[in-house]
């Protein structure tokens, strides 16, 4: 009995793995962040974060941590008075330690429409695929 | 007992399937579907494969190796804006015993602590008391507990044997919770 199910959970696992491997609908790198709590309202492209590029550079807690980010995308209620204010992303973003905020579009660089969400998440792949330009998904963060 | 060398080759054939379709697929930010193609300021933008190929690889996620990347030093994160200065390292493994039929789960302190700092998941995400966390699968997948990182950043759920790594008969007299050296 124990043998039966270990196999059926590996095997469980095992589609599950190669379902996320094939049926990967957007392809952007793991764990980019989109941020559209008010860019669509706005008339600016979503915010596209790429959480790979910052880790290279900064280690999780200085974020997560020193600044305060939730770990939630859409939580922080990020808005541009907030981050020309120092918060958040201007902690960095104010032409000092990282470009500041005049250069929108390296930002705000997203499919218009792309809804607020974690990429290529494990339960997104595997529960509720989110495409580009479905901006209507129930669970795409809070609404302004 | 006599199935667990077929399921151990199994699995590791399918994963390596899965990897290798999968290895080193970086796609430019141009044809990745969430950036916007017509934007011009995306050729300042780096793409991640200029980065991440460098880096030591990895068979899921950003298939790169983070943890191996920091410990060797190949990479250099800061740890605060303010000084670099060292935070507290904390070298013990923690042991999850309530896992059903799969391995037990050894949780590694240190690479998490180098990574993070304690209060980045204590008290909020974990309390720091053995065998208080209520963890479960359906919990993780949902984004609690593990599932904060693990799933959205850190490597991904569907690398079952990452954290169920620990075969209950390679340890003796484990508590649930209980650290070990």
């Amino acid at each position: 009995m124990q043998a039966a199910k270990i196999i059926l959970f590996t095997l469980l696992a095992a589609s599950a793995a190669t379902a996320v491997t094939y049926l990967n609908p957007a392809d952007a790198e793991y764990g980019d962040v989109v941020m559209n709590e008010f860019s669509d309202d706005a008339g600016m492209r979503p915010v596209v974060f790429p959480h790979w590029f910052h880790r290279i550079r900064f280690r999780c807690k200085v974020c997560h941590g020193d600044l305060g980010f939730a770990f939630k995308a859409g939580g922080n209620g990020i808005n541009m008075l907030k981050i020309i204010d120092g918060e958040y992303c201007g902690a960095c973003h104010d032409g000092n330690v990282a470009w500041s905020i005049e250069n929108c579009d390296l930002c705000h660089s997203g499919m218009p429409n792309t809804p607020t969400q974690v990429h290529n998440s494990t339960s997104q792949k595997l529960v509720a695929p989110v495409a580009p330009g479905s901006v209507t998904q129930p669970d795409a963060g809070s609404e302004d | 007992m006599r199935q667990k060398p077929a399921l151990v080759l199994l699995t590791t054939l399918l994963l390596t399937l899965a990897a290798g379709i999968a290895a080193g697929n970086w796609k430019t930010l141009r044809n990745d579907q969430l950036h916007d193609p017509s934007n011009p300021s995306l050729r300042v933008l780096q793409d991640p494969e200029e980065a991440l190929a460098l880096l030591p690889p990895d068979t899921a996620g950003n298939m790169v190796n983070w943890v191996t990347a920091l410990q060797r030093g190949i990479i250099s994160p800061r740890s605060s804006l303010r000084e670099d200065r060292e935070h507290e390292i904390l070298d013990d493994d923690v042991l999850m015993l309530d896992t059903m039929p799969l391995p037990y789960v050894r949780f590694p302190h240190r690479p998490h602590s180098e990574w993070m700092g304690c209060e980045t998941c204590h008290e909020k995400l974990f309390v720091s008391v053995a065998g208080a966390n209520a963890i479960n699968m359906g919990k993780i997948l949902d984004g609690q507990y593990c599932g904060v990182c693990h799933g959205a950043v850190a490597f991904p759920l569907t690398e079952c044997n990452r954290c169920h790594n620990t075969d209950s008969s390679t340890v003796s007299g484990a508590r649930p919770g209980g650290t070990l050296p």
